[in-house]
């Protein structure tokens, strides 16, 4: 048993968190994230020599060979700062999608791509009825000679603003929500017959409505089987969900080390309010809130590699840990940061805003919790 | 015991309601966003005086309606029902009561009617930086001298003062005595000069809220209300006044009626949202939660219509009904699924963000209510009162 990182993945924490500390303060996130496009390239082109985006990619494209431990460093790092610009899309949704599903030509373009910095994805799976189901799809992709030709609607695509190409769920057979018939397909953004709606998110991110009106895309753009794209569509987001895992954790380190900061320096009936017992408390449950959503990443970054029901399990496992921690942690820093804890100007509201809307990515607890019981 | 209405409390209801669907329509609607404005948020307040309905619990000499402690539940029921806004509490309910109850004549007369009208915008000027669950250790001080006091300092979490042509404010008078027995209760003019209003931005986006500071600001010793040094007593009066309106059955009944409409709308796998065995059941038990808390609150008007005033017990109302709240904007956000991502102060007022009508603003709704367990004695206060007041702890 041995929960140590190696020198690589250590050295790779180094540089994310010296990378951070000296670029991305509070203040850069807000003004980032306010001002379009909402994210910056500069930074991309950083993380890229960094090494970070091709971290956890195949050597034979690019990457530097390591796996989800490296995303677990990085994201715990990217969610202690807030970061904004689209690693977990592009990296490790994108990335996943093509090491795990893709051709070797799909490979060869997309793992160098990423890895070096030359490109953004976004994933474009949910639909308004959908809901947290991806077979859910009323978006089709019908086979027209060489090419697969897409309609539909697809809603909250995060990082789309900024992407190149997005990674799109369809139906190409069956009927609505059979497990059987969804394919999945990359698909370049300035394809005609797509039309996008971007916004700012309520946590700082960006975000697309994307339409598709008889869009063309050729027939190698199929990431992985046709019809069968449901069990790579799981794989790869109990991956982004280990990733978001991490990420959280990172949110929450900061909301209890701020609460517990806040707690011993603010005064009120004369002594610092970290001195009343039921704040103590309250803040030991959020301390172990923390731990034990630590523990849970560790837990799912770990089992990504086992059998199918067991990978499922653990990221279900996680996502239900890290959603109730997130709530708690979130809303009683908050609570003890008082008026302050609701400002715009503190950091705290931030955090407790990207914790929240994790919670719904990929799925919330409900959905989760579900979906762990019925794995048996 | 009875909990069944007489035929005149029934006549009543009748009353209210169509004067209600008669005059809510008048109101219109501008843009997606109600309260942007100080119109809009007077709008309301303007037909009530008109009909004389503004303030039903003030006594009827200065404008009350005279309503008994049933009449004023059903009234409330029936506004929540029908989603008439809800008045600001500021003049109404909180700095009224104390100029009629503590005030001279002279107050009375200039202070109250415009209050009534809704001519006169109040803000609260209670917290400071360094006084929120303890505000009796409030720093911001007045000095007299001759016919003025001089007021410097600072307040904070102002409510709406941008709109605000009078601030009620605690300030201390005594620095020698005891902390609560150095306070004094001052109607400060907002126009008078010296006074600078900050806003502060909350974490849904908007401007709810304002630092108010004072910088040798003269304040003309008629507007003290009562007595020099005995404005803790005031202030205690018009909290417990604050806390006896928090608890919002009515609008937390209408909340679950929107929360199901969702629930209707919204679909998994194929079926609405609220047919699913996880989310019906979080909404049953918030509803039987609220059903105690309504019950809680009719015990509590049952004795107040019996003269007798609430006590310490009525914190439950806060605690309780602050966590209601709470619980289904929670609920509220986790049914609108992802669409509670966009950032709906982002879009222009008659542009309509992605997604349904009744996502959007959620996420925001959900985040700017986290306050509701903060303000007005934080819900950690209200416990701190039961277990001190009720159980002799």
């Amino acid at each position: 048993m041995d929960f140590s990182f190696t020198e690589e993945q250590t050295l790779l924490r180094n540089s994310v968190q010296k990378y951070l500390a000296d670029n991305y303060s509070f203040e850069h996130f807000k003004k980032i994230s306010r001002t379009e496009p909402g994210w910056s390239k500069d930074t991309w082109k950083q993380f890229a020599e960094l090494g970070l985006l091709a971290a956890p990619l195949p050597e034979a494209y690019g990457g530097l060979g390591g796996g989800p431990v490296d995303v677990m460093v990085v994201m715990e790092e990217f969610g202690k700062a807030l970061v904004v610009e689209p690693y977990a899309p592009t990296v490790v949704v994108g990335g996943g999608f093509f090491s795990r599903g893709g051709t070797d030509a799909q490979k060869e373009e997309w793992l160098n791509k990423i890895a070096a910095g030359e490109t953004v994805l976004a994933f474009a799976f949910a639909e308004p009825q959908g809901r947290f189901n991806y077979a859910d799809l009323t978006m089709t992709a019908k086979k027209s000679g060489a090419n697969y030709v897409l309609n539909g609607l697809k809603v909250v695509v995060l990082g789309a603003p900024w992407a190149d190409a997005l990674i799109v769920t369809a139906r190409t057979s069956g009927g609505q929500r059979d497990t059987k018939g969804v394919s999945v397909f990359v698909v370049d953004k300035k394809s005609k017959g797509i039309t996008t709606r971007d916004y700012p998110t309520i946590d700082g991110l960006h975000a697309s409505e994307v339409t598709f009106e008889n869009v063309e895309v050729p027939a190698t753009n199929l990431i992985g089987t046709a019809d069968d794209g449901l069990k790579l569509i799981e794989h790869v987001t109990d991956e982004a969900i280990a990733a978001h895992a991490s990420e959280a954790v990172g949110a929450m380190k900061v909301l209890l080390d701020a609460t517990v900061e806040y707690s011993k320096t603010r005064k009120q009936f004369g002594v610092p309010i970290g001195k009343f017992q039921v704040l103590q408390h309250r803040m030991v449950d959020m301390f172990i809130n923390y731990e034990q959503s630590s523990s849970i990443t560790y837990m799912v970054t770990l089992k990504l590699g086992e059998g199918e029901t067991e990978r499922k399990k653990a990221a279900s496992a996680a996502k239900v840990q890290i959603g109730k921690a997130g709530r708690f942690v979130g809303q009683q820093a908050v609570q003890i940061h008082g008026g302050m804890g609701m400002t715009d100007e503190l950091n705290v509201g931030h955090y407790f805003k990207r914790l929240t809307m994790l919670d719904t990515l990929y799925g919330n607890v409900d959905h989760h919790l579900k979906r762990y019981a019925e794995l048996g | 015991m009875d909990i069944t209405y007489s035929p005149d409390e029934e006549k009543f209801r009748a009353e209210v309601k169509s004067f209600l669907s008669e005059n809510l329509p008048k109101l219109g609607k501008t843009s997606r966003r109600d309260f942007e404005t100080k119109d809009d948020f007077l709008g309301w307040h303007r037909i009530l005086a008109k009909k004389g309905w503004a303030a039903p619990h003030w006594p009827t000499q200065y404008g009350g309606t005279g309503w008994n402690v049933t009449q004023r539940y059903i009234y409330n029921e029936e506004s929540a029902k029908a989603e008439a806004p809800a008045l600001l509490p500021f003049g109404l309910a909180m700095v009224g009561p104390v100029i009629y109850t503590y005030g001279n004549e002279e107050q009375k007369k200039k202070f109250l009617p415009k209050i009534l009208s809704g001519e006169d915008w109040w803000c609260q000027g209670y917290s400071e930086p360094g006084a929120g669950s303890d505000l009796a250790s409030l720093k911001t001080k007045a000095v007299r001298e001759g016919d003025h006091y001089i007021v410097n300092g600072q307040k904070t979490w102002t409510t709406l003062a941008q709109f605000a042509d009078w601030i009620f404010c605690l300030v201390r008078t005594d620095p020698n005595a005891k902390q609560q027995e150095g306070i004094t209760f001052l109607l400060i003019d907002m126009k008078t000069p010296g006074i600078t209003v900050k806003p502060i931005i909350v974490l849904d986006g908007a401007h709810e809220v304002n630092e108010v500071f004072f910088d040798n600001v003269k304040v003309p010793v008629e507007n003290r209300v009562g007595e020099e040094n005995k404005g803790w007593t005031y202030a205690k009066f018009l909290l417990v006044n604050e806390r006896s309106g928090i608890a919002g059955v009515a609008r937390s009944k209408k909340a679950i009626e929107r929360l199901k409409e969702i629930g209707r709308a919204e679909m998994l796998d194929g079926k609405p949202l609220i047919e699913t065995d996880e989310f019906s059941r979080k909404i049953a038990e918030t509803e039987v939660e609220l059903a105690a808390l309504e019950f809680t609150e009719l015990r509590t008007l049952a004795r107040e219509s019996k003269g007798q005033m609430a006590g310490p017990e009525s914190s439950i109302l806060k605690i309780k009904g602050t966590e209601i709240q709470q619980r289904l904007t929670e609920l509220t956000l986790e049914a609108v699924g992802y669409y509670a991502y966009p950032y709906d102060r982002y879009f222009g007022d008659n542009e309509y963000p992605p997604g349904p009508d009744y996502a959007s603003g959620q996420a925001g709704h959900y985040f700017n209510m986290r306050k509701v367990s903060i303000f007005g004695g934080s819900n950690e206060i209200q416990r701190g009162i039961i277990a001190k007041a009720v159980l002799g702890l």
